[in-house]
């Protein structure tokens, strides 16, 4: 994006050849403003955007529609106590305007959402769904970008090797070892963790187990040491996953015709490998890592539970399990808009990583 | 070398040899289903300022014989031997390192498809600028300034601008001369054509001949030039090789070639040049069968199996590429007398490509 704009910022003043009016800068930096509005990028971001708005309303009416056809339990009742009577069911439900006809109801929240960005309180503890979510969202971010720089870091440089020395021992292990990995459940994979190094209840007691975070503004020690299970457990099938998608991708790269004519030119196979065929292989495995990454900032729920962090995603789990309808259409709102947000900006990084990609 | 038409004027050691001489080459690899014998006893040479041209269909061995002179067949599954001298250096036994220099600087290749064979991400000046700087110490300006020349050079219109397209930005024929560009900004001593005009407009391949003939007169370099069609080989070579399943079987100049073909299998390949001068027949000429499996070869001549002349000797012995008159080798069992007979005859009924031109 900023190329684009920065260039046009640029050209204008020359191509209109307006030298001294009184706000020179003024109507240099409007005018290239105007040229990027007019820009076929900017068209095709607002024309994402105004996609993405109809989207989330899509999916915020299918979360409604599914909660009330297959209610998990019926939130009044659950509200009413061990043993109801039926009018403080009645009253429970009409005060949480449950009683009122499903359209009625939706068009009451989005009325909320819309007007005052409210996501409504919970039936279960009345607290307000949005503070909730803003609470939570940093532990949840603290917890994805940890394992993202993990899987990253671990699958990436395999997944070059790998595919550089392909059939060597390093690749039979790391790729046998990797369908392990992408088998293995989360839950079942951070279970077996905290079995193996929990320091309550593992064999090895080496780290903070499951309930042991703290906020890294508290003791930032602390919380490096209750993260570090949790990231190797989330990170761990991604890293496999993308380990094997590199593999895949560099191996293709490097029998390109593109790459024959690197080594024809004399280049080092060093340089061919990493100047030529990274930057080839690895151009697809940025748009991945950008929609995996904010697929995990609605919550990972598995792994947020297992360890139980204050996570979104460990509140959306208990929302579940309390059919506590407002933070569940909450937290589906936010996961939904990050994997939506997150589209839009790999679709137009992409755009700048691959010149043959335009708007 | 006693197969050379014209004694080399630049070595003056008692042996005349050429720039670039290759004996007995066999490249072969391992795979799963058998070794594929790619090349079996490859005889060629090219010097300065002329045009070696390489005949065949797909799987004759000229892609691979190129490649091999370039180094880019040294897989793990592969097995080279023979000769490939390169101004007195034996490239087979060259270490990698040392190869290295020699590739792109010595002698360089264009291939087939421009638009897969040039990087798709990096503008086409970052990557003349880097093929200069691979080996040559200068700075980046410099590199820049003398990629825009090279642009210039092949006839790229306001190549100053030019350099900073991506190749899908430019035209077939203008992304093959960026390529030739590329391949010839060192000043290389071979450039090696891997069908350079197949993927191209028939327009824009006489153009890429005429850039590449008029590049070889003016900066004394040798081509091979390797291709499936004899009409670029009536158009370009000096010397014309015809391979068939990885090995030699003919060898001459173009002027020999085009009056006297001795191969059947080159008598084959003229027959299935269409013409626009001769009554359409029904359907064209082509040569029955197919090209032979390199893992199971006929026995004998390797021909025999697609070839109308055959004898009971031609199935159990391989021919010899042998002298049949100074400056022409074929590999056939036929008699001297009956080959230059049939030879003669067909370029009488069928013209001559050379005499169109």
């Amino acid at each position: 994006m900023t190329t684009e704009n920065h260039e046009s910022v640029g050209t204008a003043p020359r191509a209109q050849g307006s030298g001294g009016g009184p706000l020179p800068a003024l109507g240099r930096a409007f005018r290239g403003l105007a040229n990027f509005v007019n820009s076929s990028l900017f068209r095709y971001v607002v024309r994402r955007i105004l996609w993405g708005v109809v989207l989330l309303v899509i999916v915020s009416a299918l979360t409604f529609i599914i909660f009330y056809l297959f209610p998990s339990a019926d939130p009044a009742r659950l509200r009413a106590g061990r043993n109801p009577n039926p009018a403080a069911v009645a009253a429970i439900r009409h005060s949480l305007n449950l009683d009122k006809p499903v359209y009625l109801q939706y068009w009451l929240y989005m009325k909320n959402l819309v007007l005052h960005f409210d996501l409504g309180f919970s039936y279960y503890n009345q607290q307000a769904v949005r503070t909730q979510i803003f609470q939570r969202l940093p532990v949840t971010a603290e917890l994805a970008l940890g394992a993202f720089v993990l899987w990253m870091l671990i699958g990436i440089p395999i997944g070059i090797i790998s595919a550089i020395r392909p059939r060597s021992v390093l690749d039979r292990m790391t790729m046998s070892g990797s369908l392990v990995a992408i088998s293995a459940p989360v839950y079942w994979l951070g279970l077996v963790a905290l079995f193996l190094f929990a320091k309550d209840i593992g064999i090895i007691h080496l780290l903070p187990g499951s309930g042991s975070y703290v906020a890294i503004t508290k003791d930032p020690g602390a919380w490096f040491g209750s993260m570090i299970l949790p990231w190797f457990v989330l990170a761990a099938s991604f890293a496999a996953f993308y380990a094997r998608m590199v593999r895949a991708q560099v191996r293709e790269t490097m029998s390109e015709d593109f790459i024959r004519t690197a080594r024809a030119k004399g280049l080092s196979e060093r340089r061919v490998i990493f100047r030529h065929g990274l930057r080839a292989a690895l151009t697809p495995v940025v748009t991945m890592a950008g929609l995996d990454l904010s697929g995990l900032l609605g919550g990972a729920i598995l792994t947020e539970t297992v360890f139980n962090i204050p996570g979104v995603g460990r509140y959306a789990y208990d929302a579940i399990v309390n059919a506590d309808f407002p933070p569940i259409q909450g937290t589906v709102l936010f996961s939904a808009f990050f994997i939506i947000t997150a589209n839009i900006i790999v679709d137009v990084i992409y755009a700048f990583l691959d010149p043959r990609v335009r708007y | 070398m006693p197969s050379s038409t014209h004694a080399s004027a630049t070595s003056d050691s008692v042996q005349v040899s050429s720039l670039l001489e290759i004996h007995d080459l066999h490249v072969s690899f391992r795979t799963r289903d058998g070794d594929v014998h790619a090349v079996e006893g490859a005889e060629l040479s090219v010097d300065r300022g002329s045009t070696l041209g390489i005949v065949g269909e797909s799987g004759s061995g000229k892609s691979v014989t190129a490649l091999t002179v370039m180094g880019l067949t040294r897989f793990p599954n592969a097995t080279i031997s023979g000769e490939i001298i390169f101004e007195g250096t034996d490239l087979v036994k060259l270490p990698n390192n040392q190869m290295q220099s020699v590739r792109g600087k010595r002698i360089a290749m264009i291939f087939q498809d421009p638009l897969s064979s040039l990087h798709p991400l990096f503008k086409i000046g970052w990557q003349i600028v880097e093929a200069i700087q691979a080996h040559e110490d200068v700075s980046k300006a410099t590199a820049r300034k003398r990629a825009i020349e090279a642009l210039r050079e092949v006839g790229i219109p306001s190549p100053e601008k030019r350099i900073d397209s991506y190749p899908h930005e430019l035209s077939g024929g203008m992304r093959q001369r960026a390529m030739i560009a590329m391949a010839l900004v060192l000043k290389p001593d071979v450039l090696i054509a891997d069908e350079p005009t197949t993927a191209l407009d028939v327009t824009v391949q006489a153009q890429i001949l005429d850039l590449i003939r008029r590049l070889k007169d003016e900066y004394q370099t040798a081509i091979v030039m390797i291709t499936h069609d004899l009409g670029v080989i009536a158009e370009l070579a000096d010397e014309v090789a015809v391979m068939y399943a990885g090995r030699v079987m003919e060898r001459t100049s173009r002027e020999r070639l085009f009056t006297v073909p001795e191969l059947p299998y080159t008598w084959g390949l003229m027959r299935s040049i269409p013409r626009l001068d001769a009554p359409r027949p029904g359907r064209l000429d082509s040569i029955a069968g197919l090209p032979p499996s390199l893992i199971h070869l006929p026995s004998g001549c390797p021909f025999h199996p697609r070839c109308p002349y055959v004898m009971d000797v031609c199935l159990k012995v391989e021919p010899k590429l042998e002298q049949s008159e100074p400056g022409h080798l074929v590999a056939c069992h036929l008699q001297v007398e009956e080959r230059r007979r049939l030879g003669r005859e067909l370029v009488s009924q069928h013209g001559s490509r050379s005499d169109e031109r």
